[in-house]
């Protein structure tokens, strides 16, 4: 089942002649284990994309669908449990709480959905391990470099059951091997089945995805073919003077 | 790339013979740029004649026969390792080309071409990437040669992004587009190369 439908979501801001196009008609469909980049220039529409589809806003019309259910059909607790359980976010400036530890961030989610606090944390634990960040589970987000609060961001929002990763600007202010750890780390949850859209103006960031749809002024105006093998690069002839 | 100076580097670490230079030569370049057996002999061929290296006298030319570096083939490799490449003045762009063309051509959109170029470029770029996906089996030569290519790729669609805000801009503000003259001026100042 398609983890994520847009089925002709428009969005606007305002009224009368202060009116903004921010989405129109805007259509995605984004399989399990599926990661899809989002390009597109500042004020092209691709945040207010990100958090249409992580029911963080609603759309002015059309539908967004997780897991085959419709948003516009939930009740307003059935959306705050599915943020809760089943989509993960991520953002440029991470939004870890500065009072907790990296584990306590990462159990989170997991607690406010009800889990006992000693097993959320011991989740919360593994997920840091995954990601090599063990030893780091007691500090606290302003003990850790940046490139390490955005792997504790990135384990808060895979931890648990869940099935949906929206990330904008995830590398943020990183440099480039910490940009393509993160990228590393977003790759391997969706091999574990998770999708993901990455909002991003960052090309080396969306050549990880298998798809990188191209957005400008609120509409989807391309998108990349189904990705060749690299084998195409490594039989072309060669170039050597 | 040079492959003269590449086999001077290979033989930097010791003597070798001919086959065993083609395999380093693809193992440390990622196998990215193939190279053919006949290259590899005209170049070493070249580079004897020139007194950069030593064969080591036999007459067989088959994949037996050793190579080794001399001193004067030491200072050449040294020397090349830090000339810069000409970087000073740039190529004359085909893409750059083909967008100041579209500004002319009546009934082309040109952020339309600019997309075309940016899709084609962003798919490149996934093929690359792809390549980095299993870390283990990535070694470190391969690794550079990925991350160069991904950097230069990249630099190229953010000419095209900016152009694309450029132009954006300039319509709104009503600015005419730029006349053809402005090229050939630009090439005179800027010394571009033909």
């Amino acid at each position: 089942m398609t983890t994520l439908e847009l089925r002709g979501v428009s969005k606007t801001y305002g009224e009368g002649a202060a009116v903004v196009q921010a989405l129109s008609g805007v259509s995605l469909s984004v399989e399990p284990g599926a990661m899809v980049a989002v390009m597109g220039p500042s004020g092209s529409g691709k945040s207010t994309l990100l958090t249409i589809a992580g029911s963080l806003e609603e759309p002015t019309s059309g539908e967004v669908l997780i897991d085959g259910a419709s948003l516009s059909r939930m009740s307003r607790n059935g959306k705050a449990r599915l943020r809760r359980r089943s989509i993960g976010y991520v953002f440029q400036d991470f939004n870890l709480l500065p009072g907790l530890t990296a584990a306590e961030n990462v159990a989170l989610p997991l607690e406010l959905d009800g889990t006992a606090s000693r097993r959320a944390r011991t989740a919360g634990k593994r997920a840091l391990d995954d990601l090599g960040l063990g030893e780091r589970a007691d500090r606290f987000p302003d003990q850790l470099s940046g490139g390490e609060r955005q792997r504790v961001a990135i384990a808060r929002a895979v931890v648990g059951e869940r099935r949906l990763l929206l990330a904008d600007e995830p590398s943020g202010a990183l440099d480039s091997v910490n940009g393509e750890a993160v990228m590393r780390l977003v790759h391997e949850a969706c091999k574990r089945g998770v999708a993901a859209v990455v909002v991003t103006h960052d090309a080396q960031l969306a050549s990880w995805a298998d798809r990188v749809v191209f957005l400008r002024d609120g509409r989807i105006v391309d998108q990349t073919a189904p990705p060749a093998g690299p084998e195409s690069l490594l039989t072309s002839p060669g170039q050597i003077p | 790339m040079s492959v003269r100076h590449a086999l001077l580097a290979l033989l930097s670490e010791g003597p070798k013979y001919g086959l065993q230079l083609r395999e380093e030569f693809e193992a440390r370049t990622g196998e990215v740029w193939p190279l053919n057996v006949g290259q590899v002999y005209t170049t070493l061929q070249r580079l004897e004649r020139d007194g950069l290296v030593e064969s080591d006298g036999s007459t067989d030319e088959g994949p037996q026969k050793g190579f080794r570096i001399t001193a004067g083939g030491a200072d050449e490799l040294a020397a090349w390792l830090r000339t810069p490449p000409d970087l000073s003045s740039p190529p004359r762009d085909e893409l750059i080309m083909k967008v100041l063309v579209a500004l002319r051509v009546p009934g082309v959109d040109v952020h339309e071409v600019i997309q075309v170029h940016r899709r084609y470029l962003v798919e490149l770029m996934q093929q690359w990437t792809r390549l980095k996906e299993d870390e283990a089996d990535f070694d470190l030569g391969l690794a550079l040669v990925v991350d160069a290519e991904l950097f230069r790729l990249d630099s190229v669609i953010r000419w095209l992004d900016a152009a694309d805000g450029r132009l954006k801009r300039a319509a709104a503000d009503g600015l005419p587009a730029p006349v053809p003259a402005a090229l050939p001026r630009l090439r005179r100042r800027a010394g571009v190369r033909p």
